[in-house]
């Protein structure tokens, strides 16, 4: 595990290359504590203070009396529970939609040759061109008056869930992996008698647990960090997923109380990077070595 | 990404026997009805994504300029109406704001949003303790999400109990007005926005450094190179194309910029920080101008796709001298 990078491993076995190695490991550090962790520790204390504490100068480190009710308070005022049920619908539905209608169509496209194939693929890796925020208003349009069965999918989950599908990065993602499994597999599945889906089903995605792993962190993250397109679909505050409903509500209501349902709306993303970080930084060093 | 692919999956009679015609003895009927069987099926299996591609990506974009073209009322249709749209949109104070501030903004942020974290990879990549640590925390900001850190950061460059100014006033230094004042408020963005995304750039670059293979440096140490020569003349080529490519992708995506300013400045002050999706964001929703909104949308488009395809044109023929 010692390769061999812009240091010498000599230089730093002797005095001085070890004495100046541990200042900028110790630098380093306090740099990163203070850069990344010490905004996320202000944030959760903040939400500790009492509200004239929060706004005083000089500003406390610690709070003078550790106290909840900035977390009660935005539990109860700023409606979290359906705010974040909604983003947890939204999410889930546009994971799992992605996931069976991304995997069925990146089979299609790698394995069963379809007429038009070829310009079917460039057309969905064409839309991997054309930055997809600079389409929105286009696509509200659309998605406020559907064409031919003029149905308006605002305000409800679906709006999120079907655009959500069309994700070609994804896509490819699962159609370059699925390229790299030999045809034999396949055949002599088929060959055993095993229908299409069951080939899929029973060879193809427990061979691909990986690549799925990466598309599910991808496309759940994408829909629960999502602002804008939200912030278009739900005007109807019930339904709206949290981060449009943290900045609608920001503008009159109590610092600390803010502040703790700032916290709150980060904690299920922050879990989850904790438990999967290795296989998300994994996957996005992965990503980089591909050209 | 590699799985161990199971052998157990696989008949033993199969292995040896690849010649087999495909789907021999399950299928009935001609060739033609085969062939329309198998076609359906392909096509039973592409249909739902296909449709969601057609309806909220390729429809979208040809609409994007029909509309563009019309003026637009919701429920009742467009009436053509030329290029009144562009013309309109152009003669708006807001739009040259707009462009100015989008461009001044994707410069900002690729000079600090390279430099940071090309050094911060530099030296994590050197140090041989705490690795895992080191990547956490500098990912951390990317897993919160972005209203918040937008937020956080607002609170931060509050004039009154911000974190910014106290920072500044315990060493000594004049305050700012960060967000609040006219020739900062974009500046003070540009940080918010580097440090929620330095993470991503900063592991895709660590693995673009582990890459170069450590001979090079071995020779370069041997012909006498110092530490910046190698640098200049080992590191900054082995990385050359994933630099272009980080490049070109932050410019798109900065270009696009719109939480930040929507959710810290608004936009303000006095139109410092109204970029130009906050523009077409603005002609749809609160002037419900709609052809006007996709005029820009347009511009926009045709601008960014430009460096999309020069982004595709460098994956393609790029690679080999990686």
């Amino acid at each position: 595990m010692s390769t061999r990078t812009l240091i010498s491993p000599l230089a730093l076995a002797r005095p001085r290359g070890k004495a100046v190695y541990w200042t900028v490991f110790t630098g380093v550090v306090l740099l990163f504590a203070l850069a990344f962790l010490f905004p996320v520790y202000w944030m959760v204390t903040g939400a500790m203070k009492s509200p004239d504490e929060v706004t005083r100068t000089p500003p406390t480190l610690v709070p003078q009396r550790w106290s909840v009710s900035g977390y009660t308070d935005a539990w109860d005022l700023m409606d979290l529970p359906t705010h974040l049920w909604n983003t947890v619908v939204q999410a889930t539905g546009a994971w799992i939609l992605q996931l069976v209608f991304c995997t069925a169509a990146a089979y299609a496209l790698s394995k069963l040759k379809p007429a038009f194939g070829k310009l079917i693929l460039g057309g969905i890796l064409a839309t991997l061109m054309v930055p997809a925020q600079a389409l929105v208003v286009p696509k509200y349009l659309t998605v406020a008056d559907l064409p031919l069965i003029h149905t308006s999918l605002l305000n409800d989950p679906l709006g999120i869930w079907l655009p959500a599908v069309a994700n070609a990065f994804n896509l490819y993602l699962l159609k370059r992996f699925f390229d790299q499994i030999p045809r034999d597999v396949l055949e002599a599945a088929e060959i055993d008698g095993a229908g299409r889906l069951r080939t899929l089903w029973s060879i193809v995605l427990p061979m691909s647990r990986p690549v799925l792993g990466v598309v599910s962190i991808f496309a759940l993250v994408a829909v629960w960090q999502d602002f804008l397109w939200p912030l278009m679909v739900f005007s109807d505050t019930d339904k709206q997923p949290i981060s449009v409903a943290l900045v609608q509500l920001s503008q009159n209501i109590q610092l600390t109380v803010l502040i703790a349902a700032m916290v709150i709306a980060s904690i299920p993303m922050v879990v989850m990077f904790l438990v999967f970080q290795r296989h998300i930084i994994a996957g996005i060093s992965a990503g980089s070595t591909k050209g | 990404m590699k799985t161990a692919s199971k052998p157990a999956a696989l008949p033993p009679a199969a292995l040896g026997v690849p010649e087999v015609p495909r789907s021999a003895g399950r299928r009935t009927g001609g060739p033609w009805r085969r062939r329309l069987a198998d076609q359906s099926r392909a096509y039973a299996f592409l249909l739902g994504g296909l449709l969601c591609f057609a309806l909220f990506s390729w429809y979208p974009a040809i609409r994007a300029v029909v509309i563009a073209f019309q003026k637009y009322t919701p429920g009742s249709g467009g009436e053509w109406v030329g290029t009144a749209n562009f013309t309109r949109v152009f003669h708006d104070p807001e739009f040259t704001a707009a462009w100015r501030n989008t461009f001044t903004f994707t410069l900002l942020a690729l000079l600090i949003g390279f430099a940071v974290p090309f050094v911060t990879a530099l030296v994590l990549n050197e140090l041989r303790h705490a690795k895992a640590f080191f990547r956490v925390v500098v990912y951390l900001p990317v897993m919160i999400p972005p209203v918040v850190s937008a937020l956080l950061w607002k609170w931060f460059y509050d004039p009154g109990a911000g974190l910014a100014n106290e920072a500044l006033r315990f060493v000594h230094l004049p305050t700012s007005n960060w967000s609040n004042g006219a020739d900062t408020a974009l500046v003070s963005l540009v940080i918010v926005a580097t440090w929620a995304n330095l993470g991503g750039t900063v592991l895709i670059y660590l693995a673009a450094l582990q890459s170069i293979p450590g001979e090079l440096y071995e020779a370069a140490e041997l012909d006498g190179a110092n530490l910046w020569q190698r640098i200049r003349h080992v590191t900054i080529p082995q990385t050359r194309f994933i630099i272009l490519m980080l490049m070109l992708l932050q410019i798109i995506a900065t270009m696009q910029v719109f939480t930040e300013p929507f959710v810290i400045t608004g936009g303000g002050p006095e139109n410092a920080t109204v970029t130009v999706l906050y523009l077409i964001y603005k002609y749809a929703f609160l002037y419900n101008d709609f052809g006007g909104a996709c005029a820009l949308s347009v511009m926009l488009l045709v601008l960014l796709s430009a460096f999309s395809a020069l982004y595709l044109r460098l994956t393609r023929s790029g690679g080999e001298d990686s």
